[in-house]
């Protein structure tokens, strides 16, 4: 075993080289900052393109119109930056533009409190683009998880054709740790899957309708129109409601009904226990050490951390949660992921604990909920 | 010469409208160059110019309103053998200012056409950055109070190294666009044009007294020659073939046996220039070469050599779990800032936290193992005395050892900067 002493922000940057990212580019924000760094240190000199936008609308511009030409791109941002990047967001869902959006949360509301963590962003990555449509997002817990699950989102942008954020925190992002890199499993690096050049290029034309399009990129013999309006498999605009609906439901359905494909997740289970703990991103390491203490103390818990946290994954939550009298859902905020997870266990007891004051959930914290 | 017009879609604009000149134009312009419909994107945002890309057999890229040149950006740096053209309103101009003035500093070898006729066209022709003071306009008495922007001049301001002003009824408009598109770097063409569908409607504007006005503006033909220079993307490339390939992170094998057991957590309270980080990050090394796990958390202000520094450290056999400090084995007290910073973690500290404080630094009430060195009288400056803590704890073999401390100088510094720190350590050790 060989440790790397990193910091989870180099660790993403780490990712997704492995992952076959060639296009960064990001605006200078506290604590996502030193993912800009990292891409600036190894990107150029592998031939790839990292670059400063004038602001952050601009930097994920860059991404989007590079992605289109063929590229995997990567930005990173913390939530001042995500409420500038949401139309560029909603865009690429539309537009099916693959992209990997790295949030390093931190303490809000607005410019907030740049070097302090939170998890307040959970419902916002979720819901702050227009039309509602669905997105992917991942929940690292360490810097381990940002190395593989950026590989994971890369791979996921280009399958599912959609923006995936990477929902990492301030507590993850810049505490260096001590990861065995070349211990960690990468999966098989995923290509978008290019169109039949033989026939006619529709540029979202899908297979079938829980699927994304085939992809050409801009820039090659075949002529790609790409659009932000409502648009036909042509890529043109459509008015034809029946041609519209089809597309939304696509959008919808082609991550909805594929969450089990990628649902992420850390089990501790214990047989003995009537209270399911659940917990993501860097709680679910206060809750680690809060669940082997309690259970040390003769009270038996089980943990649950989920690391896709959009689409919710409804099986996995409900089916773990079925031989538990009580669930206790515990956050970096006032209150947003217990929403998903009284949603899916409706009738079942669902207790909360959240803390959003710049300072990490203490073990001892948790443990004073589960008594 | 082909055409590139879609004959699928014909162009449609209200009648009179001078874009439809201009579509014209950069056909012949397209043609005249030679240019193929897949060598060629079009990049536009929304209003009346951002129909444009839907006109020709090129690519297309169309988003959202002002941000063309934002994705114009990303797709030239990933194909450069493209040609790109930007088709924008003076709407577009104004909300994506940003933009403009960045592409201009830039110098990326675009072709930005401002379809410029000083109204948004179709929101109900609202006043724009480009309208004039007495127009009269949708948006009230608003644009009265605001002078309009010469986009002209601003862009050769901002570095533009070329910019050309013309009337979208140009007899030689086709040379002119084409002209622009062959220059190597970034070009705007400032396009005046009418909207029949909204502004001249109460407004007198005609092709003459377009060409009126711009006899009264500074002119603007083409190159820039102050802001002429070597064009982004290809200095880009250029710059990034001569650097060198990237070191990944150190791979770190345990090679020493630790002196202590379980986890363990250190704090270091300092002030910035106090190498407060490297300490801690020597520390965290210094664990690792015993196989111990390791992480780090700083918190220092955003101002640079002053205020507190403080770092957190916690080592453990196991990977670490929780990192924030509950019951700290040592805590370091370097500085008053990094103390205050840190003051309610004292009262809870018992015997068993060892604090290592430098004379003269104040300490909250405690019950914690005190002990004081005295820096200065051993001659050891204030960026050094971390170093001579973690130097005064392997001497003491507790948490590392002075093997572990060796070996994490040697790996973290160049060699003579190694072997200085190795000095104070052996200065420390051997007091």
């Amino acid at each position: 075993m060989a440790l790397s002493f990193i910091e989870g922000n180099e660790a993403i940057a780490l990712g997704a080289m492995a992952a076959g990212c060639s296009f960064f580019a990001g605006y200078p924000i506290t604590p996502a900052t030193t993912i800009y760094n990292a891409m600036l240190k190894y990107l150029p000199p592998e031939g790839g393109v990292c670059l400063q936008g004038e602001d952050e609308i601009a930097s994920i511009g860059y991404c989007l119109g590079a992605s289109m030409a063929g590229r995997k791109v990567l930005t990173a941002t913390s939530g001042p930056g995500i409420s500038l990047y949401s139309e560029q967001i909603s865009f690429a869902i539309g537009s099916e533009i693959p992209i990997v959006i790295v949030n390093v949360q931190r303490l809000g509301p607005s410019t907030g409190s740049a070097p302090k963590g939170a998890d307040g962003d959970i419902q916002f990555m979720r819901w702050g683009s227009s039309s509602g449509l669905p997105v992917i997002v991942l929940a690292p817990v360490d810097a381990a998880d940002c190395y593989r699950l950026t590989v994971h989102a890369f791979n996921l942008a280009e399958q599912y054709r959609c923006p995936v954020f990477v929902a990492s925190n301030k507590e993850i992002a810049m505490t260096r740790e001590s990861v065995d890199l070349d211990a960690i499993e990468l999966p098989t690096i995923i290509t978008r899957k290019p169109a039949d050049r033989s026939a006619p290029f529709l540029p979202f034309a899908a297979r079938t309708d829980d699927s994304a399009p085939d992809f050409l990129p801009i820039g090659d013999s075949t002529v790609v129109r790409q659009t932000s309006s409502t648009h036909g498999t042509n890529g043109y605009i459509t008015v034809d409601p029946d041609e519209i609906d089809a597309f939304q439901q696509r959008l919808e359905k082609k991550l909805t009904a594929h969450v089990d494909d990628f649902t992420f997740f850390d089990q501790d289970l214990d047989p003995q226990a009537d209270t399911l703990l659940v917990a993501y991103g860097v709680t679910a390491r206060a809750a680690r050490v809060a669940v082997a203490a309690s259970r040390s103390a003769g009270s038996p818990v089980s943990l649950l951390t989920p690391k896709t946290l959009w689409p919710v994954p409804e099986r996995l939550i409900v089916d773990t949660a079925k031989h538990y009298d009580r669930v206790v859902v515990v956050e970096m905020n006032t209150g947003q992921y217990v929403r998903e997870i009284r949603r899916v266990l409706p009738g079942k007891t669902v207790d909360f604990f959240g803390q959003m004051n710049g300072n990490l959930i203490k073990p001892q914290q948790i443990r004073e909920v589960l008594a | 010469m082909n055409s590139l017009i879609n004959a699928n879609r014909p162009p449609v604009f209200c009648p009179g409208c001078s874009h439809e000149r201009v579509v014209a134009a950069l056909d012949k312009a397209f043609a005249k160059m030679g240019l193929e419909g897949d060598r060629v994107a079009i990049v536009s945002d929304i209003g009346c110019s951002g129909l444009f890309d839907t006109f020709f057999n090129t690519h297309a890229f169309h988003g959202l309103h002002g941000r063309a040149l934002t994705y114009a950006m990303g797709l030239k740096m990933a194909r450069p053998e493209l040609t790109v053209i930007v088709t924008m309103g003076d709407g577009g101009l104004g909300i994506g200012g940003a933009h403009v003035l960045s592409t201009c500093r830039r110098n990326i070898d675009l072709t930005l056409l401002v379809l410029n006729n000083f109204n948004y066209g179709m929101t109900g022709g609202q006043c724009s950055s480009t309208t004039p003071q007495e127009a009269i306009v949708g948006s009230g008495f608003l644009n009265q109070l605001e002078k309009p922007i010469d986009i002209s001049s601003v862009a050769a301001a901002a570095g533009a190294p070329y910019v050309h002003r013309t009337s979208s009824y140009s007899s030689v408009l086709a040379d002119e666009i084409a002209a622009a598109i062959e220059f190597n770097g970034f070009s705007l063409v400032d396009m005046w044009g009418m909207c029949p569908g909204r502004y001249t409607k109460r407004n007198k504007l005609t092709p003459k007294t377009i060409d009126a006005a711009l006899t009264q503006l500074p002119p603007f033909k083409g190159p820039v020659e102050v802001n002429l220079r070597p064009e982004y993307g290809s200095s880009y490339r250029d710059t990034a073939a001569r650097l060198p390939a990237a070191v990944g992170p150190a791979r770190i094998d345990a090679r020493f046996q630790p002196p202590a057991a379980g986890r363990q957590e250190v704090l270091i309270l300092g002030s910035a220039g106090q190498r407060i980080v490297t300490a801690g990050e020597i520390f965290c090394l210094a664990g690792m070469t015993a196989g111990w796990h390791a992480t780090l958390k700083n918190d220092y202000p955003i101002t640079v050599l002053r205020g507190h520094s403080v770092s957190e450290m916690v080592l453990s056999p196991e990977p670490v779990d929780y990192t924030g400090i509950e019951r700290p084995a040592v805590v370091v007290a370097l500085a008053d800032e990094g103390v205050a910073r840190r003051k309610t973690l004292f009262a809870g500290l018992g015997p068993e936290t060892l604090v290592i404080k430098a004379a003269g630094i104040g300490l909250p009430e405690s019950n914690a193992t005190v002990m004081e060195i005295d820096f200065r009288a051993r001659k050891i400056k204030t960026p050094d005395w971390a170093l001579a803590c973690l130097a005064q704890l392997a001497r003491d073999n507790r948490l590392i050892s002075v093997q572990m401390l060796k070996a994490a100088l040697a790996m973290r510094f160049k060699k003579d900067i190694a072997d200085t720190a190795i000095g104070l350590v052996d200065q420390v050790v051997g007091a």
